[in-house]
C-alpha cells in the first residue's frame, strides 16, 4: 500500500468542528499513528451571519476548552504542532481574542509553555476600499457590488487565507496556531506543503479532513480521521471501528455544500477533481489520487462581512380553526395593510415577515405544494431600528390578527393559540452579510503573524 | 416511478449563504448511469420541480466519482436574510422526493 521509504505525512483531525467534541479512544488511536500534525476547523459561514457580526461563537466555550485541552496537550507530548483555523466560528478579532483566551487558561491549569503563534483574519476596511476603487473586488453568487457604505456599515470583515500565513507560523516555530477565518484545508495542507508535499492532494486531502469523520460511513461531525499524505495520493483512515470510508463516501463529500464538485475555488486557485480516483483499501481505508491544484493568474481571497440590520421581536401563535386554514393567506395580507396604515411613513414591507408553518414556513418561495395541514403554526417577524419599533410592529400585528374579524368568521372569541405569555419575544440584534466579495490583492500583508510565548508553568525563578 | 427508489441519498444545504445546492446519491452504478442516461433531470426540470425560473438553476451536474447528482439554485434570500425561513438550507429537498417520473428499470 505505501512503500515503506516513500515520504509520507499525517494529519489528525479530531473533530468537524472545535467544540463538537470526540471519542477520546479514537484520538488515541490517532496519536499512536505518530502524526505529523494535529488540525482542526474551529468555524463556518452556516450558522448565517449573526456570530460574525456580534463577534460570538456559535460554539460552546466548555467544549471549545475540552476539545483543545486534549489536543495541546497531546500536540507538545508528542512534538508536533497544533493548528486551528477559523478561531471562535467566524474568525474575526473578538472570535480569536476568545479562542486565545482558552488557550492562556488552559496552559495556566495545565503548566504548559510553548509558542503560540496568532494570525487574525481580519481585513482593514480603508484597504478593501483601496480595492474597490481599483477595481478589484468582484461579487460572489449574487450580483450586488461592494460600495464603501458597505464597507462602513460592515462591524467585522474577515478574509479566508490560504496556506502562506500558516505556513509562516510553522516556520518560526510555534507549538500552536491559532489562525482568524482561513479557507478550511489552509491549516491542514501548509505544513506538508511547506516540506514539499504536492499542494493539490494536500488540499485536497484538507478539504476532506476539516470535516473529520463526516465524510466517512457512518459519518460523525465528533470523531476523528486522519488523512496520510504521500506523494502521488492520500489515503483517508478511519479512527474508530464504527465507521470506515468508502470509495462513495469519500466521493460524495466532494459535493457537500459546494456548487460545482469538479472545481473547488479556494485561494490563490482551485482543486480539479475531474482526474480524481478514489480506491478502497482494506480497513476502511480510501486512496485519492489524481487531485490537481491550479494556480489562478491574479491572486485573490474571498471575503466576508456583517452589519447590523435592526432589532427582532418575534410572535408564535397557531390555528387550528379551518375556515381561517382556507383563507389565511388573505388575512395576513387584510392585517398587514391595517398595520401599515397604522405607520405610514415606514413600508411595513421591509419591518414584517409572517412564516405560516403547515403551508409555506420552511421553503417558503421555493415550496411548490399547496396543500395545507390541519393546524397551521405562525410565526411573526417584526424588524425595527430598535428594539422598541420591532415590539410595536409585532404587537400591532399580533393583536390585529388575534381580533381580526375576516370573512366567514365562526369562533368570534380569538383567532390565535399562544403557548406563552407573553406571547412576544423581543430577540435582540439582527444582523445581514454585508460583504460576500472577492477580493484581488497586490502584494500587501493581510495576515500578519504576531508570536506569543505562553509560559503556563511555575516561575522559573521558583 | 420516484427518485427515492433510485437513491440513497437525497440532500439540500447551503453552498455559501446565496447558493442552495441538492445532492442526490445513486443507489448503485447502475442506478446512476441509466438515470443520466435517461437525460431526465434538467435545468429546466429542476426550475418545475421548484416553481422558479429557469434562470434561478444554476447548474445540474453529474458527478461520476460519486454516482451523484447535483443542482444547485440560487436561494430566494441569502442565509440568515430578513424573511429567510431555513439559515443552512437543509429542508429544502422535498420536491425531489415527491418527484414522479416515467422511467423502466
Amino acid at each position: 500500500m505505501i512503500n515503506p521509504k516513500e515520504k509520507i505525512f499525517k494529519v489528525l483531525s479530531p473533530t468537524a468542528i472545535l467544540g463538537y467534541g470526540f471519542p477520546l479512544d479514537s484520538f488515541a488511536n490517532g496519536m499512536k499513528e505518530k502524526p505529523d500534525l494535529i488540525a482542526v476547523d474551529g468555524g463556518s459561514s452556516d450558522p448565517g451571519p449573526h456570530y460574525l457580526g456580534s463577534g460570538k461563537s456559535f460554539t460552546d466555550r466548555e467544549g471549545v476548552k475540552r476539545d483543545l485541552a486534549v489536543m495541546i496537550e497531546a500536540g507538545l507530548k508528542a512534538k508536533i504542532p497544533v493548528v486551528v483555523g477559523t478561531c471562535g466560528g467566524s474568525g474575526a478579532k473578538p472570535h480569536l481574542d476568545w479562542c486565545a483566551e482558552i488557550v492562556r487558561e488552559i496552559a495556566m491549569e495545565h503548566n504548559f509553555s510553548f509558542t503560540m503563534g496568532l494570525i487574525p483574519g481580519d481585513i482593514n476596511p480603508e484597504i478593501v476600499k483601496d480595492a474597490i476603487n481599483t477595481n478589484r473586488i468582484f461579487p460572489l453568487d449574487h450580483q450586488t457590488p461592494l460600495t464603501e457604505d458597505k464597507v462602513d456599515q460592515s462591524i467585522h470583515i474577515v478574509a479566508q487565507m490560504g496556506i502562506e500565513p500558516f505556513i509562516e507560523a510553522h516556520d518560526q516555530g510555534c507549538e500552536v496556531i491559532l489562525a482568524g477565518r482561513a479557507y478550511d484545508p489552509s491549516g491542514f495542507a501548509a505544513l506538508a506543503v511547506m516540506k514539499g508535499f504536492d499542494q493539490g492532494l494536500a488540499l485536497h486531502m484538507g478539504k476532506i479532513l476539516e470535516c473529520a469523520a463526516i465524510a466517512a460511513s457512518p459519518g460523525s461531525g465528533s470523531d476523528c480521521a486522519m488523512g496520510i499524505l504521500t506523494e502521488k495520493s492520500f489515503i483517508l483512515k478511519p479512527l474508530s471501528l464504527e465507521r470506515k470510508f468508502t470509495r462513495i463516501s469519500v466521493a460524495a463529500h466532494s459535493l457537500y455544500e459546494k456548487s460545482d464538485p469538479y472545481h473547488l475555488q479556494g485561494p490563490g486557485g482551485s482543486l480539479n477533481l475531474e482526474h480524481c480516483s478514489f480506491t478502497e483499501l482494506e480497513e476502511g481505508m480510501v486512496k485519492v489520487e489524481g487531485t490537481l491544484f491550479e494556480a489562478s493568474d491574479k491572486p485573490t481571497i474571498k471575503l466576508e462581512g456583517a452589519s447590523l440590520a435592526g432589532y427582532r421581536t418575534i410572535s408564535i401563535a397557531g390555528t387550528r380553526d379551518p375556515v381561517l386554514i382556507n383563507t389565511i393567506d388573505d388575512v395576513v395580507e387584510d392585517v398587514r395593510e391595517r398595520v401599515q396604515s397604522f405607520f405610514p411613513d415606514m413600508d411595513i414591507n421591509n419591518s414584517l415577515h409572517v412564516s405560516i408553518y403547515g403551508a409555506r414556513g420552511v421553503m417558503g418561495a421555493l415550496e411548490p405544494e399547496k396543500v395545507k395541514g390541519h393546524e397551521l403554526g405562525i410565526l411573526i417577524e417584526a424588524l425595527g431600528d430598535d428594539q422598541n419599533q420591532a415590539d410595536t410592529i409585532c404587537s400591532m400585528f399580533r393583536s390585529t390578527l388575534l381580533h381580526y374579524g375576516y370573512k366567514g368568521r365562526i369562533a368570534t372569541a380569538g383567532n390565535l393559540a399562544f403557548p406563552f405569555s407573553p406571547s412576544d419575544i423581543s430577540a435582540g440584534e439582527v444582523y445581514r452579510f454585508s460583504i460576500y466579495h472577492l477580493m484581488e490583492t497586490s502584494g500587501e500583508i493581510l495576515f500578519p503573524l504576531t508570536l506569543e510565548n505562553i509560559n503556563g508553568g511555575k516561575d522559573e525563578t521558583d | 416511478m420516484k427518485l427515492t427508489e433510485l437513491a440513497s441519498v437525497i440532500r439540500s444545504k447551503n453552498a455559501g449563504p446565496y447558493l442552495l445546492t441538492l445532492d442526490v446519491l445513486f443507489k448503485d452504478r447502475a442506478c446512476y448511469e441509466k438515470f443520466k442516461a435517461a437525460g431526465l433531470m434538467t435545468e429546466k426540470k429542476a426550475a418545475e420541480l421548484y416553481g422558479i425560473n429557469k434562470d434561478e438553476v444554476l447548474s445540474v451536474i453529474f458527478f461520476d466519482p460519486a454516482d451523484a447528482l447535483k443542482i444547485t439554485l440560487n436561494r430566494p434570500i441569502v442565509s440568515g436574510g430578513y424573511g429567510d425561513t431555513d439559515i443552512y438550507g437543509a429542508q429544502q429537498h422535498a420536491p425531489l422526493l415527491n418527484w414522479k417520473f416515467d422511467f423502466e428499470i
